[in-house]
């Protein structure tokens, strides 16, 4: 091939994504019904969600101000004035035979993402839009062999859909840009991020071109509900149109289906069968128009995001800008970070580097070993400081510490505690360490011979023996110490 | 005593000339009297007996509310709590619904005695109540030649005109109170769009949609229109403002009001007849002290023809909540597309069909310009043409119909002429302005005639002040027992 090697052969390949995040919100876009996940069938439904004749929708104004929050947090520009339009379908879960969504005047025009890839480069993903809407109830094929069950509990909950532009050119960059804004809306409390529960939902828009020509045509990827699962229908979408294009053939326009049990996609309709969905003006909901004083205290609501935090994270404490990345990346690791250091009372650096290692290393995999996320760590920030406290003050040593940061988790106990009851606490009186090592001195005078002689390899030996005297609990570089002193001076 | 004005039977009952039971009873009878002319869907006899008795110890202790045993009747698209409402459609026919719609719960909550639901023209569309499901309405007017009541409130028109009741709810989108209320010899008012919540009706269009009384006088225009005016949180598009003392407007001189003929609305083909009244018309408020001036209202040719595009574009939407699934009438099928299909085949009538059709086809992609948004143009149009006249003026007067109530099997067969019907009423609709019918007397072949006035955006006071002018001046006859 005379081209260079790219994700997808000399292709380059081109991605959009349009993504339907759930806005955090009591109640429905439209209505007073709750939006309580998880609830038996049709019981979050009201009047307005069914679509009772003579129901009107009227806005509810928390959603509007989550989704003026999310415009601003992703950089957007908040229109002044959007107005909402009937988008005309019909299926059983859409009760009014139209969503009410936003067409021509978005709520958000632009916005954009820096994310950071594996090799360090920064990459800037623009927004082409965010736009408010409702969702739609869900179908349930799966009960009977020859009935459909419809269940409206998520008819009528607030929407955000966020376009890209087609700004991405890898499936790794397509991950990144999905992980970073769900870490961003969930800072900002406007979406939970689960894809597994469907509050977001990722639609993409895959399509090759070679560099520097105009973009080919694109196919549209439904059902893609995990980051995971986006990076695998990247990969086969681009495997596909390429072999298309290899043997001479055309990109059809169509909508394809993602099947997460192949890894694949599959058409579902071409462009002849697109739908016309007959967008006009909703007449029953006057335009929205936004007071610039609501939008600007709206702004002064927004918290500190994830690239400002990591700056904040390298500056202050020092931290090495990976260490500080990852905390930074998910609004609870943050928190935990920064609750935990404050409970250690230490302004110290050092501190706040032992507190990023044993987070991210000893915590982190107590946490994968146990399946659990940091919000349901079993160990508080306040007692993981404690920990890293009696580490720094030299009451345990680290080799301790991992045992009794496992003992906390199975015992839920603080540190303190576990030490005191298994007198764990590190022997840093030099008498007591200086008369261990003496009698394993004595008890090994050959060795001590050889060592003498030039086999200094035995340092390790006398160390290692010394320790088991103590249960561990001599404090490692006092031990050192008293150890070539006496090693040296002889007994 | 039924053949009292509202005002009258409200002081009537106050009095203790009557009980509210009598007078219920009294509607009652007629209306199994002349359940020939099909004016009602369903009657709820036992309920507002039981109503009319509650409202006898409230006035007999003396905490009556503002229209308490007032016996009136709901037009079938104001969604009734635990009584059938039926939109006058097939698709709806045992549809009971679970809520209260925000007008008749206001005139429920002023004492009012509710005997039914009123026929209409299937989905309110129509202009002679011949498209319902429950069969076509006479106008209580008929002699020779059964006549058509207009529509689509045509059962609550034929109702307030034959004396089944003392006043009546309707609903207007492009003349559906004003028209009928000309055909009946009775007055009707479109109110502005946003004084009355549309919570609770069933929707055609959305935009232009508006509920109003149908009542025997001016003055009961004013009282009822009070009592149903409001804004309603759950209605966005109500508006926020003020509700008047309508009744104080009524018997106010007119002394130097500026009353704008718009020369547009003398229709190629209109009678003599008609003409002639709209001048009498014209001089009654004239001999008031009022001034009389032509106007131009240029784009107003264009207002039919875009109305019959908006009102079916949204139409199309709001109908399509009609499927079958939920409730209201379902036809069977063996897939869900023929489901769909068989239900909205059999469930909706000929006329609504067509409009859902009309209202598809102009929002689908390629049309969407030509049609809809070229409609949407003319309508911001039709309001500037309105909005510069009330600079100059203070009301319009015009007439309300282009010809009288024609008979049954004389209507016109083609639907385009029939929408010609609306071609007066249609502009304040797509304007938003409140518009009021008059009755001004009877043609040659003693059938009614009404003239509109049309004011600026939330001054019904204005049209209430100059229609009782117009109504005193007209001295149009009772219609006493009719065939």
């Amino acid at each position: 091939m005379d081209r260079i090697e790219t994700t997808g052969g000399k292709w380059e390949v081109v991605i959009g994504l349009e993504v339907h995040a759930q806005i955090i919100s009591n109640s429905k876009l439209f209505s007073s019904a709750s939006t309580k996940f998880g609830i038996a069938p049709n019981e979050n439904v009201s009047f307005v969600d069914a679509a009772l004749p003579g129901v009107l929708p009227v806005m509810n104004s928390f959603c509007v101000d989550q989704a003026i929050k999310t415009g601003l947090g992703l950089n957007g520009n908040i229109n002044l004035v959007s107005l909402f339009d009937r988008k005309n379908y019909f299926y059983p879960d859409l009760p009014q035979g139209y969503q009410i969504s936003q067409y021509k005047h978005p709520l958000v025009s632009g916005g954009y993402i820096d994310i950071e890839k594996a090799d360090g480069s920064v990459r800037k993903i623009n927004l082409e839009r965010i736009h408010m809407e409702q969702d739609a109830g869900k179908s349930i094929h799966d009960q009977s062999a020859t009935k459909s069950f419809i269940d409206l509990n998520r008819a009528g909950v607030a929407l955000m859909e966020i376009v890209t532009k087609p700004d991405m050119r890898s499936a790794e960059e397509a991950s990144i840009f999905l992980r970073k804004l769900r870490s961003i809306l969930r800072y900002l409390g406007t979406c939970d991020g689960n894809m597994e529960e469907g509050s977001m939902r990722a639609d993409l828009n895959v399509s090759l071109h070679l560099p520097g020509t105009e973009l080919g045509t694109r196919a549209e990827i439904k059902n893609v509900n995990s980051i995971k699962f986006l990076a695998a229908a990247v990969v086969f979408e681009t495997a596909r149109q390429t072999e298309i294009l290899e043997s001479g053939g055309i990109v059809e326009q169509e909508t394809r289906l993602f099947d997460s049990a192949t890894g694949e996609t599959r058409s579902m309709r071409s462009k002849e069968d697109a739908q016309d969905y007959r967008y006009f003006p909703e007449p029953d909901l006057p335009p929205l128009v936004l007071d610039p004083a609501r939008i600007e205290a709206i702004r002064r609501t927004i918290p500190e995001l994830p690239d400002a935090k990591t700056t904040r994270l390298q500056r202050d404490y020092d931290l090495p800008s990976y260490d500080a990345a990852v905390i930074a990346s998910e609004m609870e690791i943050a928190n935990f970070y920064e609750e935990a250091l404050q409970c250690t009372g230490s302004g110290d650096k050092d501190v706040a580097k032992m507190l990023s290692n044993w987070l991210l290393g000893d915590l982190f995999s107590l946490l994968n070993k146990h399946g659990e996320s940091i919000g349901n760590s079993f160990v508080s920030p306040k007692d993981f400081a404690e920990l890293i406290m009696l580490i720094k003050t030299d009451v345990i040593s680290g080799k301790i510490a991992k045992d009794v940061l496992e003992i906390m988790w199975k015992e839920r106990k603080r540190s303190s505690d576990i030490v005191e009851e298994r007198g764990w606490r590190q022997i840093t009186c030099p008498n007591e360490i200086e008369s261990v090592v003496q009698k394993v001195l004595e008890e090994h005078g050959d060795k001590v011979t050889e060592y003498r002689n030039g086999k200094e390899k035995l340092f390790g030996f006398f160390v290692g023996l010394a320790m088991q005297r103590t249960q561990g609990k001599a404090n490692p570089q006092l031990l050192n110490e008293v150890l070539r002193k006496l090693l040296t001076e002889g007994v | 005593m039924h053949t009292l004005s509202l005002y009258d039977i409200k002081h009537g009952l106050l009095g203790r000339k009557f009980s509210s039971v009598e007078a219920t009873r009294r509607f009652l009878d007629r209306i199994a009297k002349h359940s020939h002319w099909n004016a009602f869907i369903t009657v709820c006899e036992e309920s507002a007996l039981r109503a009319a008795q509650l409202s006898d110890q409230k006035i007999a202790a003396g905490n009556a509310g503002p229209l308490e045993g007032v016996p009136i009747a709901l037009k079938d698209l104001f969604l009734t709590k635990g009584v059938r409402t039926t939109a006058g459609s097939k698709m709806l026919h045992n549809f009971i619904p679970p809520y209260e719609s925000t007008v008749s719960q206001k005139l429920l909550d002023a004492g009012a005695v509710v005997l039914g639901k009123t026929n209409m023209d299937e989905f309110a569309m129509g202009s002679a109540n011949i498209t319902s499901h429950y069969g076509p309405v006479v106008n209580p007017w008929s002699r020779d030649k059964k006549l058509v009541p207009g529509g689509s409130s045509g059962g609550s028109a034929a109702a307030v005109a034959g004396h089944l009741c003392a006043a009546a709810t309707g609903s207007d989108t492009g003349g559906s109170v004003r028209q009928p209320a000309a055909f009946s010899g009775i007055v009707g008012l479109k109110p502005t769009y946003g004084r009355c919540s549309r919570y609770g009706m069933v929707a055609f269009g959305s935009s232009l949609d508006q509920a109003g009384p149908l009542t025997k006088t001016v003055r009961d225009a004013a009282i009822f229109l009070g009592l149903i005016s409001g804004h309603d949180e759950r209605d966005s598009t109500s508006a926020p403002e003020p509700v008047p003392d309508f009744e104080s407007f009524v018997g106010k001189s007119i002394r130097g009001m500026k009353v704008g003929l718009p020369q547009e609305y003398k229709m190629e083909g209109m009678s003599e007849e008609i003409i002639d009244f709209w001048k009498s018309g014209a001089e009654i408020l004239q001999d008031a002290g009022a001034e009389i001036v032509n106007v131009s209202l240029p784009y107003s040719k264009y207002a039919l023809p875009a109305y019959y595009i908006v009102a079916p574009a949204e139409a199309s939407a709001n109908l399509a909540r009609y499927d079958g699934v939920r409730y209201g009438f379902r036809a069977d099928g063996r897939s869900l597309r023929e489901m769909y299909e068989n239900t909205r085949a059999d469930g909706f009538g000929e006329e609504v069909k067509r409009r859902i059709l009309i209202g598809t086809y102009v929002l689908s992609a390629g049309y969407y310009d030509a049609y809809y948004l070229r409609a949407l143009k003319i309508r911001k149009l039709i309001r500037q043409d309105f909005a510069s006249v009330f600079e100059k003026v203070d009301i319009l007067l015009t007439p309300t119909t282009p010809t009288s109530a024609f008979a049954f099997g004389e209507e016109p067969k083609d639907p385009v002429t029939m929408y010609l019907n609306d071609v007066l009423t249609v502009t304040a609709n797509m304007a938003g302005l409140p518009g009021i019918s008059v009755p001004i007397g009877l043609d040659r072949s003693g059938r009614p005639l009404g003239l509109q006035l049309i004011a600026p955006h939330f001054m019904e006071g204005l049209l209430l002040q100059t229609g009782s002018v117009l109504e005193k001046g007209a001295n149009f006859p009772v219609l006493e027992e009719a065939a």
